[in-house]
């Protein structure tokens, strides 16, 4: 059985409003070393019957077509 | 003239956009549920608000993919008048109907106030007759609606003129404190390069009445009866 990563944060382009709340939250904790946060999401798939190249063609798909809008975000996959 | 109002599981707007039509307008109206893809009899097609599919994953992400999705882009190409509001925008969006995508709010909160939108085109299904500069007051209720696309895709926009609504002051002016959201050019609304096809976040159907704060949301269905109502001879 394949396991798949897949990672979708926005664009580095796009504004992001979450992420610039934590950075500001960190800064008035202290953390004045703390430069820049984005805040993305993470997916952890499972496939059952796929291997190699067909998981991560699968997964590669779902991620273009449905996790990520290609609009704002980019995402990255990774297959074990 | 009859307009269908399609619901998705977690749609909340639907029963305020058949009443305008239906009982504020006077017009034939049915609801379309979104595993249904027979649009045929319908004149105009609207996606209401809500929350479709709980907007889980991205609002809007889930709900292009509805069995009845397939029957709005063929009513879009075939010149249909189709107008999304807020949930509905935000689907047409991710369907590919209109351009751009929503972000989370500039200052991350939901919104839930009544907003100064002007009317940019009179050339839409929901804008023909007003007076272009007009200055409508709706609520709005989001919490992702700030408009955003590349650059060049606004400048592109801009250009060919799908801009159709803008956040503005009550009297029309462009102001960083009226563009609750932080959107992109302070964009409330855009239509398709065809023009029949037209998204805005602020909820025509929540002020179409003076009980309800403001009527200026009326015009917009107004403005679709007037398109699609024969003239009598």
């Amino acid at each position: 059985m394949a396991r798949a990563r897949v990672y979708v944060t926005l664009k580095k382009s796009v504004f992001d409003p979450q992420g610039k709340t934590i950075h500001d939250a960190l800064t008035s904790l202290g953390y004045s070393g703390v430069t820049d946060v984005r805040q993305g999401k993470f997916f952890e798939v499972a496939l059952d019957g796929l291997t190699g190249d067909q998981a991560r063609q699968t997964v590669e798909e779902i991620a273009r077509t449905v996790l990520a809008n290609p609009v704002i975000e980019s995402y990255r996959v990774e297959v074990e | 003239m009859k307009v269908g109002v399609v619901v998705f599981p977690g749609s909340n707007c639907d029963h305020d956009a058949y009443h305008a039509v239906k009982h504020v307008c006077g017009q034939e109206a049915r609801f379309v549920w979104h595993k249904d893809a027979d649009l045929s009899g319908l004149d105009a097609i609207i996606l209401p608000g809500g929350f479709s599919y709980g907007d889980y994953l991205r609002t809007g992400a889930i709900a292009r993919f509805s069995p009845v999705m397939g029957a709005v882009k063929a009513f879009a190409a075939q010149g249909g008048p189709v107008l999304g509001i807020c949930n509905g925008f935000q689907i047409l969006q991710e369907a590919g109907l209109l351009p751009g995508a929503m972000l989370r709010n500039g200052g991350v909160k939901f919104l839930s106030q009544p907003v100064h939108v002007r009317v940019e085109r009179t050339d839409t299904p929901v804008t023909a007759g007003i007076p272009a500069g007009r200055v409508l007051t709706m609520p709005i209720a989001h919490g992702e609606g700030n408009f955003y696309a590349e650059p060049e895709e606004i400048a592109r926009l801009e250009g060919e003129g799908q801009v159709v609504f803008r956040y503005t002051t009550k009297d029309g002016r462009l102001d960083p404190a009226a563009n609750v959201n932080g959107s992109t050019a302070a964009i409330a609304g855009v239509c398709n390069a065809a023009r029949n096809v037209v998204g805005l976040m602020p909820h025509p159907e929540r002020a179409a009445e003076p009980e309800l704060g403001s009527a200026d949301g009326r015009q917009l269905f107004e403005a679709l009866v007037r398109v699609l109502t024969p003239v009598a001879r």
